[in-house]
């Protein structure tokens, strides 16, 4: 089949594909041009990257409509899924790029950091996760994992003149290797398997193979090798050990660009070969799931709890975070594959998008009111200090412990709804305590911003006008889905759920 | 509560009450800082207005109907089949009424314990912030609705406590937050199970519309009552009930006063509404199943609760301990399951409201002046301020439940309507009437009686000021306690619909003998 197509070479949609060409190119161009030039006027490289991220949304809004919705239509001969679940985590990621963007030139003006290169590693990221998010194809799924890795392995590395950045960069960089190679490994003995890496072949190949003569072993160790490879990118318990160090070490921008955008490529793609590759699996994976979910719920609660450092206690927090998405895939799971499934994939979506500008607006307030070392105490006497900040940061830890009127709320409504409907009320129910131990993660930060006067004097935190924007925005969409969910819904709702 | 019937309002009456203050805290917000006055005029203003319009709910409340009024019924998350639905009933009327003129009150009352008026401005917003949860929560129709305003009420109690509170108050205020929200997370994933189990028998479609699960929704017995022990934890956290009840001391010794005033009088009334509302109505046969539980319980914090009271050093602690023990009585009536009791019990708890409120609100006068709440270091106020001692006896004699007074029409209702089904239970809790007697007339002779040391011989009178604020209390209590027909009679109705509905679902049949002894009883006190 491969040997036919040598010659004639797939049909490619260009349009379709204007998305990922623009950011790609974007990149190279940004890249290229910041080099050859003197040096840019004060925030000029931000607003590029801003720009270059809206047109690609733009792209990804104009093609939302020509979308199928039965989810079959595929890019670049099936190598690139078309669907509408692809689109919306493209929007996902490239709102957050931009919101990411704006925040590191609030952290970068005027040190020697400043200059095109992070700004092109954020879009190079972008792109690997737009990829990993619609691959339709294990190896294009590998590469986009790839460049999102690099990019981040560079940009956790890239405040070079502090040791901490490096540890973190190096760290995640082994770390990050080990897990990829499990992927890689997990793709292989899946093709050795079902001979065939493209998901939607596959699934067709799993139909139609009887069962006994299915090669099982190897697809299970496959599936088992491709779930370690998630769950240590999505930082799901017992993977997650990486987590807390690199987050803490890296740049605090870097740190929220990894939290959001690393967890929507990663969720993405694990959605994808799950439900889409691998229904047929349901029952293998999903206990493998419902483990996960549950280790990262506890350990990431409980360990968030004990940290007094706020990049670690949102580390550990995204920890857990990440194991309420993983019981809207355990939700996903009891019915993935059939004609009507239950809204687990929905639920999971609608969460990624939420938590993504969650975090970035958290991690926004960090950079500047963090200090040095981001430490708890840092923040004693914020909210006197800077009363407008401490509301914006009030907002988005809130929504991160689930109080309702706000997204966070919505999110989680949304997944435990998922695992009711399916009869998991034990998960859920246990969901909801974790929850409860996470609020107290919260109400510390909380605690420490309105009801501490600092021990020393401190310094009235200066406000980049950048930041004070994405803070501004992340609170006011917090506060927008929170009173009128159907915003987001409406367009999770135009989700497929079936993609064959 | 059978049928809802749509009264000819084209005034969205019931979602004012939520909006006005709402608007009101966001109003307070954009208030400049040079003019920190104005925080306290436009809060008093908006909690007057919304105190205005709850008034003109109860003149316009039709008494003869049993169903919701002033129905106000708006797609919301129509995807998840949510919606705005806000109704008044006779069980939610008067606690409508209470928090409607409850916060102008503790507004006007007191101001916030600070030192920095520049900090009132938060302050003022956080607590019409409150009111408006507290409002949507009585008013909700909708259970998503309601678990949104159940929990949203948290947030305000949470910085009120944590920001204008005593030395405690971080402490407090977490205990409080983390403790409502473990119980409210078992009301979630209830709430959730409800609404797809009904779906799956009897529904059809998703709804969270507690007339139509409640009327339609049929659940076996065992799913019914693990659903009803999900909601009743979260109300037992919030009544609390023993022996869960372990934040309340907390949170309502270092609460602001208004706070206090607030928590005590209105938001614990949430689980006990709550029981009403969403509980009985619900699962009926897992609330008749699960009656002992709940009456022991009950009874337990009767007596724990008086016997904490009558240890406590700290005047507040102890306002705070006979809640408990209040709020047990509430408990025993709902679940005695007749209509005397439970209509016992809804005018308890605004009895409560009204003179725990009062108590708290005398307490903070007490605590301004002195700077100190701790029993021993009051002596002989009676000598120096008679007329302020006035004042807290009636109060007092209303929370002890002296024939006259308001506490003791609800108490009475409560354990006379309990005794024909829960007769043993009734037995013991009447020794905790006597009980509350013992506690605080004690602390009252210790705090009033006796001659005043030098510290105390300094205790200034009762302000005009303060009198105005008390009078509305003191009037509440003497005219619910010499007349309360017109209050009964406005409670009734939806209280029989629910007992009725009740005995359809269960076959439960309640016992007739009690309504002779009702007619003799208004016969007696009117």
């Amino acid at each position: 089949m491969i040997a036919q197509q040598l010659f004639s070479g797939p049909s490619v949609d260009w349009w379709a594909l204007a998305p990922y060409l623009i950011v790609v190119g974007g990149a190279l161009k940004l890249m290229v041009i910041g080099s050859l030039t003197s040096r840019w006027p004060k925030g000029l490289t931000a607003w590029v990257t801003v720009v270059i991220a809206t047109v690609a949304a733009a792209a990804v809004v104009l093609n939302w409509r020509s979308i199928g919705t039965d989810g079959t239509s595929s890019l670049v001969n099936g190598a690139l899924a078309h669907d509408r679940l692809a689109a919306f985590l493209h929007l996902a990621i490239l709102v957050t790029t931009a919101l990411v963007a704006l925040l590191s030139d609030g952290v970068l003006r005027g040190t020697e950091n400043d200059g095109p290169e992070i700004y092109t590693l954020l879009l190079a990221a972008a792109a690997g996760a737009m990829v990993m998010v619609a691959a339709n194809e294990l190896i294009v799924m590998f590469l986009g994992l790839e460049t999102l890795s690099l990019a981040f392995y560079v940009l956790a590395a890239s405040d070079r003149r502090r040791a901490e950045s490096q540890e973190s960069g190096l760290k995640y960089f082994l770390l990050g290797g080990l897990a990829s190679a499990f992927f890689l490994y997990g793709i292989a003995l899946l093709y050795g398997a079902t001979r065939t890496t493209t998901l939607t072949t596959m699934i067709d190949r799993l139909r139609t193979v009887v069962t006994v003569e299915r090669n099982d072993a190897l697809l299970l160790a496959g599936l088992a090798l491709l779930l370690i490879g998630f769950a240590f990118k999505v930082a799901a318990v017992p993977f997650h050990v990486w987590a807390p160090d690199v987050y803490q070490g890296a740049p605090t921008n870097v740190t929220a660009f990894m939290a959001s955008v690393g967890k929507i490529a990663a969720f993405g793609a694990m959605l994808r070969v799950l439900v889409v590759a691998l229904p047929f699996y349901r029952d293998d994976w999903r206990p493998v799931v419902w483990v996960l979910a549950v280790l990262s719920l506890v350990v990431g609660s409980g360990l968030a709890v004990v940290q007094t450092n706020v990049k670690r206690m949102l580390a550990y927090s995204s920890v857990s975070h990440a194991g309420f998405m993983l019981i809207g895939v355990e939700a996903a799971g009891h019915t993935a594959g059939e004609v009507f499934p239950t809204a687990g994939m929905r639920a999971v979506v609608m969460y990624l998008a939420v938590y993504a500008v969650l975090v970035v607006g958290s991690f926004a307030v960090v950079t500047i009111a963090g200090g040095a070392g981001s430490d708890i105490n840092e923040f004693d006497g914020l909210g006197s200090r800077r009363p407008i900040l401490a509301v914006g940061l009030t907002v988005v830890v809130l929504a991160q412990a689930g109080v309702p009127l706000t997204s966070g709320f919505v999110a989680k409504w949304g997944v435990i709804q998922a695992a009711v409907d399916e009869g998991s009320y034990w998960l859920a129910v246990l969901a909801m305590l974790a929850a409860v131990i996470g609020a107290f993660v919260y109400l510390r930060i909380m605690v420490s911003v309105w009801l501490r006067t600092p021990t020393a004097e401190v310094e009235r935190e200066s406000v980049p006008m950048l930041t004070g924007l994405v803070i501004g925005l992340a609170a006011a969409a917090t506060i927008a889905v929170g009173v009128y969910p159907s915003l987001l819904l409406n367009l999770v709702d135009a989700l497929p759920l079936t993609h064959r | 509560m059978i049928a809802s019937s749509t009264s000819m309002v084209a005034f969205p009456l019931l979602s004012m009450l939520i909006i006005v203050p709402a608007i009101g805290a966001l109003a307070v917000l954009v208030v400049t800082r040079r003019r920190p006055e104005y925080s306290k005029l436009i809060a008093l203003l908006s909690s007057i207005a919304t105190g205005a319009m709850s008034i003109w709910a109860l003149r316009n409340f039709d008494q003869h109907d049993a169903g919701f009024q002033f129905v106000s019924q708006h797609p919301w998350i129509e995807s998840w089949g949510i919606s705005w639905h806000l109704g008044l009933d006779g069980i939610s009327l008067f606690l409508v009424v209470l928090t409607g003129l409850l916060f102008p009150l503790a507004i006007v009352g007191i101001d916030p314990h600070n030192d920095d008026p520049g900090r009132d401005k938060p302050y003022f917003a956080w607590m019409l912030l409150l009111e408006a949860g507290v409002m949507g929560s009585f008013l909700s129709l909708d259970l998503f609705l309601f678990f949104v305003f159940f929990e949203i009420v948290l947030v305000p109690m949470y910085f009120l406590i944590g920001g204008w509170g005593y030395e405690g108050r971080e402490y407090a205020a977490t205990k409080f937050f983390l403790y409502t929200m473990a119980g409210s997370a078992f009301m979630l994933v209830s709430i959730l199970a409800t609404v797809f189990i009904a779906r799956d028998n009897g529904i059809g479609h998703v709804t969270f519309d507690l007339v139509a699960l409640a009327e339609h929704g049929s659940f076996a017995a065992s799913t019914g009552r693990w659903l009803f022990f999900g909601f009743a934890i979260a109300f037992a956290v919030k009544v609390p009930i023993f022996p869960l009840h372990t934040w309340l001391p907390d949170a309502h010794t270092q609460a602001p006063t208004a706070g206090s005033v607030v928590l005590a009088g209105v938001m614990l009334k949430l689980g006990t509404y709550g029981f009403l509302r969403f509980g009985l109505y619900l699962f009926p046969e897992a609330a008749r199943w699960s009656r002992s539980l709940w009456l022991t319980l009950a009874v337990i914090g009767i007596l724990y609760g008086a016997i904490a009271a009558t240890m406590q050093k700290d005047l507040k602690r102890l306002v705070a301990y006979s809640s408990v023990a209040h709020l047990g009585f509430i408990v025993l009536g709902t679940f005695a399951f007749t209509s005397q009791a439970i209509t016992g019990s809804v005018m308890q708890m605004v009895n409560h409201g009204v003179s725990t409120g009062a108590l708290f609100l005398m307490v903070g006068m007490i605590y301004e002046r002195r700077h100190t709440r701790q029993i021993s270091e009051l002596r002989g106020l009676q000598a120096v301020a008679p007329v302020f001692a006035g004042f807290f006896t009636v109060i007092m004699l209303s929370s002890i439940g002296v024939p006259g007074l308001n506490g003791f029409v609800g108490e009475y209702l409560v354990l006379i309507g309990s005794f024909l089904t829960a007769r043993w239970w009734v037995v013991i809790a009447a020794t905790g009437v006597i009980l509350a007697a013992l506690y605080l007339l004690w602390a009252y002779q210790r705090v009033f009686h006796g001659e005043p040391d030098e510290e105390n011989s300094t205790f200034a009178e009762l302000r005009v000021k303060e009198a105005l604020v008390l009078l509305p209390f003191i009037a509440a209590i003497v005219f619910t306690g010499v007349y309360p027909k017109p209050v009964l009679e406005r409670i009734e109705p939806s209280v029989d619909a629910l007992i009725e509905h009740v005995s359809e679902r269960t076959g439960y049949v309640e016992p007739q003998p009690a309504h002779i002894v009702v007619d003799h009883a208004h016969g007696e006190e009117g």
